[in-house]
């Protein structure tokens, strides 16, 4: 019998998390890898090659979305895992500890409506060429949800800049047929930015949830290509 | 002991859309004078410590550590002693 290899991946929990489920349930009901939980006080993040920040509401999402979550026991373990290579997904809430915690650039403000945003929503992939993207063409349509009120992305002139010329900006948000302008920017974030890769490649951090687009019972599996990128990267070490 | 007031305030170059929409309800009400609102946070932090200098530093340090994110974010803060 071939014994098929798997990837280790480790869904951080810190209170109010509430998309962790659904991370777990993709990975390990879906695509059938070994995953864990990692709760926000463990310090010691153990064997793992992904480690996946979920969405939700961190510690009540007070002074900052994000913010208080960065100073948790389990967060200097996944700095410092991110920091020499290790692969990291953020998602929703998750990138915005990322932001918070400097390993992605910039920040995610209050949506320019004022209004919690749930819905689904098109996004053009303006790089498929990460480990997080690879099984979408370029510039491919894809529709995934929206839940958030933090979701507008800014980041001053220069860093937004570097973003841009470096391709780390992945996903946009976009008309049907893939246009990117202001009457499909849901939140109101600079360039029309959903998702972004550190300089590196091994950080993503995105606003869109693709865990909720990825089991073909809910009729839109448009997001589990994100974590079959993943998967494929670290068994065919291939992008 | 010391009281900070800590005010944590938006960057002028960000947009502030809660402070636009106060201003819009403002003009609602005709305070036609009324040109610009911003909103930011108010944090009190007691302090125990003897000296004003040292409870500076550590209101700079929390102040750019967690209050505020210098990305977008301003702080200006009072110390009053207790």
């Amino acid at each position: 019998m071939v014994e098929v290899k798997k990837i280790n991946v480790g869904v951080v929990v810190f209170p109010g998390s509430n998309c962790d489920h659904d991370c777990f349930y993709v990975f390990d009901k879906i695509l059938k890898q070994n995953v864990k939980y990692i709760w926000h006080k463990e310090s010691e993040l153990g064997n793992v090659d992904l480690i996946v920040l979920p969405g939700g509401f961190s510690y009540g999402d007070y002074l900052r979305c994000g913010a208080i979550a960065r100073f948790s026991p389990v967060m200097r373990s996944v700095v410092e895992f991110a920091r020499n290579g290790g692969y990291v997904l953020g998602i929703c809430n998750g990138f915005q500890i990322l932001c918070e915690v400097g390993l992605l650039p910039g920040v995610l403000l209050r949506n320019k409506s004022l209004i919690f945003i749930c819905d689904t929503v098109h996004l053009r992939v303006d790089n498929n060429r990460t480990v997080f993207t690879s099984n979408y063409a370029q510039n491919e349509v894809i529709r995934i949800p929206i839940a958030h009120a933090e979701g507008r992305y800014y980041a001053d002139e220069t860093t937004l800049s570097e973003l841009e010329s470096n391709n780390q900006v992945v996903l946009r948000y976009c008309s049907p047929e893939g246009r990117i302008d202001d009457d499909y920017n849901p939140n109101g974030s600079l360039n029309n930015i959903a998702g972004i890769v550190n300089e590196q490649g091994n950080i993503f951090g995105l606003m869109p949830h693709p865990e909720r687009a990825s089991d073909p019972v809910l009729k839109n599996t448009d997001g589990i290509r994100i974590f079959e990128s993943i998967i494929k990267y670290f068994i065919f070490k291939k992008v | 002991m010391y009281l900070a007031k800590i005010n944590v305030v938006l960057k002028k170059s960000i947009l502030d859309p809660q402070g636009q929409t106060v201003l819009h309800a403002l003009e609602n009400l005709n305070y036609n004078s009324i040109k610009e609102v911003r909103i930011g946070k108010y944090i009190e932090v007691k302090l125990d410590v003897e000296e004003k200098s040292v409870a500076e530093n550590i209101v700079n340090e929390i102040s750019r550590k967690l209050l505020s994110n210098p990305i977008m974010e301003n702080y200006y803060f009072t110390l009053e002693r207790m």
